[in-house]
């Protein structure tokens, strides 16, 4: 701070704690929510402060299931989330570092077509390609598989910038010393570019592991079968039931699961979660 | 672009390209390609029959008052969040920066909202703003306001632009205070010497060197509007209540899955991958003027 001004000060504290007070609400309620007994979700006005029905709650959803139809345990659920949601990250990590690899460390016809293509994925999310993606994958017999789930959403072309970006900055000393030394390309990657990458690594990690974990609209489209739901999928479901009242503290229990991993990850990988963030999109 | 020192090798580089490669061709150029070809067919509304028509399904689209009205809606979602997202956080990163000893503490506590999935952070504005129960709707009508957004539109739009505002607040707030805390001391010092009060330095000196930041915020603000914002919107209102909320990336969907019209989608689809593209490149050209500064 330049200069002291006590009130100045005073007022950008109550500013942030206004704010994280009004960030903070809705999660509060969810948690509410999810401590209380169904009769008392459904009379207004709510309760604003927990109940005695937590854990009640939490074992009904995880092991038992909730909703009209079926009732699939939604540790179950959970799991599908978490198989997608690394398949999702490792999958762009390891595709999008070898292709990295590739277009700094060698020379090789076709080398910026290649780079240019990867470039142009970044202009096509999977929002803006819906039906035919859709149609390309039912082709492939891949509708509620994790193959599904997973390969269509894996190309990332933020990666393969960010992996590229830090190889360029690698100093070209070592692969000068690894050729004197007789190490062959795919020695030098393992053996010394891998390794250096790490931090680079677990950047990504918490971007893409967030950003796998939240997919919403493509197991929305390609999922059928209960048994292949994502946890974030059956929390918006279960909440715009047409027939019959919601189950709110379930659904807010469900809720908060989807949350927690995700959530867990950014508070305690917080420098990597800045890191990858800050460099993906540069 | 490339390394001085490279290795050679015939087959190897294209092996270590081949799955990204494999990928991008398979799951992006085909459906895009093919969404392209499918926005100029129009299939007979019993399925299998289909004839090329050339631009007819995008004329069939400007014809249509529902998609002039998605338009508008996205126009008017994508300022909102925007302006209203960037807005908040830049306030709270300003004020944050001012207090040393506690940006980082605000920090942890202001991140984690960008790890709530849209669909998720629909559901929960949901329920608090649900007519029957929810907390906020409950209040609102204890001082008057009739709150119901399942049959009022303005308030459901109000209510999806809450919600992506508070879905994205955590991302502009680490832009901004990284910008905030990368303009030098010195200057402001140099500032308050000369006699410029907080308000003076914000305007004349913070301000201006934080508009890269806040431009390139700006871009990327407009793209999560337009196509993150999906689960938001399934989730919260469906487009509705009679199409009120009903954004592009929503009728794509819509059109596409529910009304099985897949040339008007893939014509849509046409069309927002022009959108986005337009603003891609400018988000590129803009990050490579910075760097030649």
């Amino acid at each position: 701070m330049v200069e002291n001004r006590p009130w100045l000060t005073l007022m950008a504290h109550a500013i942030l704690i206004v704010g994280l007070i009004l960030i903070a609400f809705p999660v509060w309620m969810t948690f509410v929510a999810s401590s209380h007994d169904a009769a008392t979700m459904l009379r207004a006005p709510v309760p604003v402060l927990p109940g005695p029905h937590l854990l009640d709650n939490y074992y009904t959803v995880l092991f038992e299931g909730f909703g009209q139809a079926s009732r699939t345990p939604q540790w179950l659920i959970l799991m599908n989330s978490l198989i997608m949601a690394l398949g999702i990250c490792i999958g762009k990590i390891v595709i999008s570092i070898v292709a990295a690899y590739a277009v700094t460390y060698f020379r090789f016809p076709f080398r910026m077509t290649f780079f240019w293509m990867i470039f142009i994925t970044l202009m096509l999310p999977i929002e803006v390609r819906i039906v035919p993606t859709y149609g390309v994958v039912a082709d492939l017999g891949m509708l509620d598989s994790y193959s599904g789930l997973i390969l269509p959403v894996i190309a990332s072309a933020t990666a393969t910038f960010l992996f590229r970006q830090f190889f360029l900055s690698v100093p070209e000393e070592l692969a000068e010393a690894a050729r004197v030394d007789g190490a062959g390309p795919l020695r030098f990657f393992w053996d010394i570019l891998l390794p250096m990458s790490r931090t680079s690594i677990a950047a990504l990690f918490v971007i893409q592991f967030i950003y796998g974990w939240n997919q919403y609209l493509w197991p929305l489209l390609i999922t059928t079968k209960e048994e292949f739901y994502t946890i974030v999928m059956t929390v918006s479901r279960q909440a715009n039931v047409v027939d019959g009242v919601p189950q709110w503290n379930l659904i807010m229990a469900a809720g908060m699961l989807a949350m927690l991993p995700p959530v867990i990850i950014v508070i305690f990988m917080q420098r990597q979660f800045v890191r990858g963030l800050v460099d993906a999109d540069k | 672009m490339i390394k001085r020192v490279t290795f050679n090798h015939k087959t190897l580089p294209y092996l270590l390209l081949a799955p990204q490669i494999a990928v991008t061709v398979i799951f992006f150029f085909w459906p895009s390609g093919q969404a392209i070809w499918q926005s100029m067919l129009l299939e007979d509304a019993f399925g299998g029959n289909s004839r090329f028509v050339w631009f007819r399904n995008f004329e069939r689209l400007f014809e249509d008052s529902t998609y002039g009205h998605a338009f508008w809606n996205t126009a008017v979602f994508s300022v909102l969040v925007a302006g209203i997202g960037l807005a908040l956080s830049l306030l709270l990163a300003v004020m944050a920066d001012r207090t040393i000893r506690g940006a980082t503490g605000y920090k942890t506590f202001l991140v984690w909202p960008y790890a709530v999935a849209p669909a998720v952070a629909g559901v929960l504005f949901g329920f608090l703003f649900n007519p029957s129960v929810g907390i906020l709707a409950y209040s609102l009508n204890a001082i008057g306001i009739e709150w119901n957004h399942q049959l009022n539109g303005t308030q459901a739009m109000i209510l999806v632009v809450a919600a992506a505002c508070w879905n994205q607040i955590s991302y502009n707030f680490i832009f901004f205070l990284a910008g905030l805390q990368s303009i030098p001391r010195s200057l402001i010092e140099a500032a308050a010497i000369d006699g410029a009060g907080p308000g003076r330095r914000f305007w004349t000196i913070i301000f201006p060197l934080l508009s890269p930041t806040g431009f390139f915020l700006l871009v990327v603000n407009t793209i999560y509007a337009l196509l993150g914002t999906f689960g938001i919107i399934d989730s919260l209102t469906k487009g509705g209540p009679g199409k009120a909320t009903e954004i592009l990336v929503f009728k794509v969907y819509n059109d596409g899955f529910r009304g099985q019209d897949f040339g008007g989608s893939a014509a849509q689809s046409v069309i927002l991958i022009a959108i986005i593209v337009t603003f891609t490149v400018i988000q590129f050209r803009f990050i490579e003027r910075k760097v030649h500064y």
